[in-house]
């Protein structure tokens, strides 16, 4: 068996409702777009699941890498003041 | 010693129900478990469409032929999803079904039994897919990321089959004589293999206590087992049909049913490839593989093309 036998490898991201963002659902194997879309319809949507459906290649998905997790994320670490929590504001002030 | 650090922080990992991914270090073991387990599991959902299939030209009516079919589209999908889930694992597609026709791989047993009747196709879905459904909702809490995804959204689908199973089994028995004895003939030759899906008993079991300590079981072959039983006799009831074990008994101290020593020897017969159904179903998966070879052919070809054209536009 030659190794593209079963096709490459697709992600495939679904919006359930206009307005939601688009949500990784799972893989699938096809060997072009249009079969990995019909395959993705006929995968992830049987339930009418879907409102739109996102695919992209396996191979262009570009990811944090997970050994230097700490470190990448580290920036934020020390700006509290991003949050809301950070500060103080008066007894009785509404609404902010 | 670099293994030993990162065999704690995986235990603590685990520990703290943090879900494993595809890139984190892992055990070669939890690895080599999971490609086994996983791999069975997707390779059991493909080779079940074989026994449904079968009933779909004879299924009853339009209503039962449609419902039928869709059961099979499902159980297609749910082997590709643990296809996937186990691919993160470093294997391809291609191997995992090498190993499949070459006998290596394993696929659930119990569609390794033939389907005489269209009351099979009740008491397959009420007694095996319910089965599988008990298994199955324990293993969306496993510990491997990919595989309890796949797990959360094939038990949600998966619920609907078990339902059509039952509803079958309710029209006949409440038909004619003849209908209620093809049910009641139905659970007699499907409840012992429905019971042996869950696998060994715990004492008997080779790799349960590892997989339980990384989480990818949550729960042991014999509490799941005894879940099903437990819930499966009271649905018995509302059909009037009968178990053929006669030890079957609410046990007033458990509160679970206790039942018959299981038989083992035919278990292992069965899983050893001697089960009635074992070659028809390999032989059958080979061909459908080989009779589909110029399809993929063609469509890398096509793919190709599109490919080359794209470029040059």
């Amino acid at each position: 068996m030659s190794d593209e036998d079963q096709g490459i490898l697709w992600e495939v991201f679904i919006q359930v409702k206009a307005g939601r963002p688009f949500k990784h659902v799972g893989s699938l194997h096809a060997y072009d777009k249009e079969m990995a879309m019909k395959a993705a319809r006929d995968l992830y949507t049987r339930r009418n699941e879907g409102n739109g459906i996102w695919i992209v290649k396996a191979e262009n998905i570009i990811s944090s890498d997970i050994n230097d997790g700490e470190s990448f994320f580290d920036p934020s670490n020390d700006k509290i003041y991003r949050h809301p929590t950070f500060y103080k504001i008066p007894d009785g002030v509404k609404h902010i | 010693m670099e293994d030993e650090k990162k065999l704690i922080q995986f235990q603590q990992k685990i520990d703290q129900d943090i879900k494993i991914e595809p890139r984190d270090w892992m055990p070669e073991k939890y690895r080599q478990t999971l490609i086994r387990q996983i791999s069975q599991h997707a390779h059991s959902e493909i080779i079940g469409m074989q026994p449904e299939g079968n009933w779909l030209t004879r299924a009853p009516s339009l209503r039962s032929k449609k419902i039928l079919m869709a059961k099979i589209q499902d159980e297609a999908g749910h082997g590709l999803y643990l296809y996937c889930a186990a691919e993160t694992l470093g294997i391809k597609r291609e191997q995992f079904l090498q190993w499949l026709h070459e006998g290596k791989a394993k696929y659930s047993s119990v569609f390794n039994y033939p389907t005489l009747t269209w009351a099979d196709m009740g008491a397959v879905g009420w007694l095996v897919d319910g089965a599988a459904i008990v298994n199955q909702v324990s293993l969306q809490g496993t510990s491997y990321g990919p595989y309890a995804r796949a797990m959360v959204k094939i038990c949600m689908e998966e619920s609907f089959h078990q339902r059509q199973g039952f509803e079958i089994m309710v029209q006949l028995a409440n038909g004619t004589k003849e209908q209620k004895e093809m049910a009641q003939d139905a659970v007699n030759r499907w409840w012992w293999p429905s019971i042996m899906m869950f696998g060994p008993h715990d004492s008997e079991s080779a790799h349960s206590n590892q997989s339980l300590k990384w989480k990818i079981k949550r729960e042991s072959n014999d509490e799941l087992r005894q879940r099903f039983i437990d819930k499966t006799i009271e649905q018995g009831h509302h059909l009037g049909l009968i178990f053929p074990d006669p030890n079957l008994k609410l046990n007033p101290e458990t509160n679970h049913y206790d039942y018959s020593p299981i038989d083992w020897d035919e278990f292992w017969n069965v899983v050893k490839g001697n089960g009635a159904g074992n070659r028809q179903r390999l032989n059958h998966h080979i061909k459908a593989h080989e009779d589909g070879k110029w399809v993929r052919e063609a469509a890398i070809a096509y793919a190709k093309k599109s490919n080359l054209k794209q470029k040059s536009a």
